[in-house]
Order: C-alpha cells, then structure tokens, then sequence
C-alpha cells in the first residue's frame, strides 16, 4: 500500500485520492460495470472502481454532474459554475474537491489569485460583486439546516443573474454537497 | 414537466412554468438526477442495503435537515411498507435527538486547525437500538457525520460499518444515498426559493 501524504492546506495543486475500501480491480469490471463508469478512461481511477460498486448509481451521478457543468451552451459561464463548486468543497471542508474546481475556475475566469484568495482566507475573502453572490449563495445552500433565501436571490440578480444563472448556481453548488460527501467518506487525497 | 419527475414534483414545478423551461435546459441533469433517484430507491438489487434500509436513512437524513416536503415524502415512503412501517417512530424520535446545525468538525492538523469546529458527535440513543438492529444503528451514525461533519470523516468510520455487517458494495450504495439527498434537498430548496422570489 502506498504511503499517504495528505495535504493540510487548500491548494489548486494536482492531488492524489487514496480509497480507505477497495475498489473494483480492473481486471473484474465487466459491461454492466464500463456503463457505470461512462468513460472507459475512467477505470484507471481508484476512485471511480469504488464507485462502480453501484454501477447505476454512478452512471446517473456522472451525467447528471457533466450536464450541470459542461453544458455552456446557455446559462452561467463555466467559470462561475466551478466557483461554486469550489466555494460549497472550501466550505464543506473538502480538500481534493476544492483542489480540482478551484483549478478548473482559474482556468475559465483567468482569475487565479482570486480563486486562490478563496481557499486561503475562506469563504468570506472578497472577491467582487458578483463572485461573492455565487459564494454566498453556495455557502447558504451548503449550511445545514438550508440557509439559502430571498437575500440570496435579490443578490445573484443584483449582481446580474437571470433566473436560469441562478438555476445553474443552484445545480453546482447542491450538486458539490453529494461530491464532497463521497470524496470525504470513502477515502482521503494525499499530495 | 416529466411524468412523476421526484425534484419537479417536491418543489411544486407545473408543467410550461417558468422553472420547468429552465430546467428542460439542463435535461440531461433533470433525467439523470431522476435516474439517481430510481437507482437508489427502486434498486435492480437490494443485496447489500434493503429497500426498509435505505428508506429509514432517507427519512433520517431529510428529517435532520428539517420538516420540508422532502422530509415529507422520504417518511411515507418508510411508512409505506410492513418492514419499514415499525421504524417510524424510533427514526423521528432519532431525529430530534440528532438535529444541529453543520457543517462542522477538524481539518488535517495543520494552518487549517483554526478552522476546526466542534459539535454534536452523535450516536443512536441505547433504548432504540435493539428496534433498530446493529446495521442500521451503524448506518444512521454514519449518515450523521455525513450529513453534518464530512470533514470528519476517517478510515475507523468505514471499519465500523464494515464490522456492523455492510458490505464495501452496501457502504458505496449507502454513502452515495446520503450524499446525493444531500444535493436533491438543496435543488428542491432552492428552487423553491426562485419560485417564490419570482411570484
């Protein structure tokens, strides 16, 4: 077994994940289970060959994640739909997550040192108009019990969110509250 | 609106409305979280997590989030079968004992340590576990955590479930519940929330 180096801050470095059960090996996954996976590719991950326990599942947890935040043909800019993924795992407190959104939105916004400020001084640096909104509104839907309200939606269209913006705010930041569960139960990432 | 869509019908979206145009968008998600839903709880295989199973943690896990339609409708459907029915009222009296607010909980020792935030290590009351057997207590302490301190999580937390008599294949199906009600409460919410601010 590997040695595990886990990381102690936020960072937008690559990470390794490391799976506390096992993962199906490679050698016993079947059709039923490449269904499941959705990209073939993705049998080399350890993560996804634990997933692929529950082939259904996962194959409707990875379409519903790739349509939140690959289908840019209307809606909110990717990079805002990974700010608020990268804000709800900083929240949450989920290192990995946070390491591979926060990658992602400093390559769509061009905005590294922002993105960077968000993992290093937390959910409440300030970012700008606009990006504080999607923030806020990642974070109050991320609270237990659901804190998000009116003042999140006056705020998202003050910053100039229409509706369907603000749909696709909701999407990935709700849908980063079933990711970080996953990624920090089942195992932990390691630099 | 499509027939007997779970989220559509939970946060009271009519068809042709405004919020059943937006979504129709992003149909991909809209088909594939209702297919989520189906695989969790109309399962091809209950091997490793009964169907009274999964519907006592869903109804836990709505029901800590607060009363909501959500909660609503995961605590009929444990009503709704002879195996699920008796679990009721222990689950709603687990509930209150395990209501708080997150998330909280520590961080890899470290910068991050100033973060750290305590609360409510929950464990099932001792009266009702012999209702409730050792699985399911394991499986509702673990629901907890997930619900509410994820970042707590540890390797110990899978050694107990496997030690209750979970599978690895039935703590994958079992996290993933957790987690993807976790995002179905917050879709519905939300939604609701739009729908209310636009009327």
């Amino acid at each position: 077994m590997s040695t595990v180096n886990p990381p102690v801050v936020f960072t937008q470095d690559e990470l390794d994940w490391v799976s506390w059960i096992d993962p199906l090996p490679e050698a016993e996954l079947t059709e039923r289970h490449y269904a499941g996976l959705v990209d073939r590719a993705r049998a080399k991950s350890e993560y996804f060959r634990l997933l692929v326990r529950d082939p259904e599942v996962l194959e409707a947890r990875t379409k519903t994640d790739k349509d939140i935040f690959y289908n840019v043909a209307d809606g909110l800019p990717r990079a805002e739909r990974e700010l608020a993924a990268a804000a709800t795992s900083r929240y949450n407190g989920c290192i990995y997550c946070a390491s591979v959104h926060a990658r992602f939105a400093s390559t769509y916004s061009k905005r590294r040192d922002d993105v960077q400020r968000l993992l290093d001084e937390g959910i409440k640096a300030d970012l700008g108009g606009r990006w504080n909104a999607v923030v806020n509104a990642s974070v109050a839907l991320a609270e237990t019990p659901i804190a998000f309200g009116p003042d999140n939606i006056a705020e998202l269209r003050r910053a100039g969110l229409d509706d369907a913006e603000i749909v696709d705010v909701v999407n990935g930041a709700s849908f980063f509250n079933w990711a970080n569960r996953l990624m920090l139960s089942l195992g932990e990432p390691s630099k | 609106m499509a027939p007997n869509d779970i989220i559509d019908t939970l946060a009271g979206i009519e068809p042709g409305s405004t919020l059943d145009a937006i979504r129709a968008r992003r149909l991909q998600a809209r088909e594939n979280a209702q297919k989520s839903y189906l695989a969790l709880f109309e399962p091809i295989d209950t091997s490793d997590f009964s169907d009274a199973e999964r519907a006592a943690v869903a109804a836990f896990v709505t029901g800590l989030h607060g009363e909501s339609p959500v909660a609503a409708f995961y605590r009929d459907k444990l009503a709704a079968t002879a195996e699920g029915a008796p679990l009721l009222d222990p689950i709603n009296a687990e509930i209150e004992r395990g209501k708080t607010s997150g998330p909280y909980g520590a961080y890899p020792a470290g910068p991050l340590s100033v973060e750290n935030k305590a609360g409510l290590i929950y464990r099932v009351g001792a009266e009702r576990k012999p209702v409730l057997g050792v699985r399911l207590v394991a499986a509702l302490e673990h629901a907890h955590l997930l619900v509410f301190r994820p970042r707590d999580a540890a390797s110990a937390d899978m050694k107990a479930l496997l030690a209750a008599g979970w599978s690895s294949t039935g703590i994958v199906t079992l996290s993933q519940l957790v987690a993807f009600l976790s995002f179905q409460l917050r879709v519905v919410s939300g939604l609701r929330t739009l729908a209310a601010a636009s009327a």
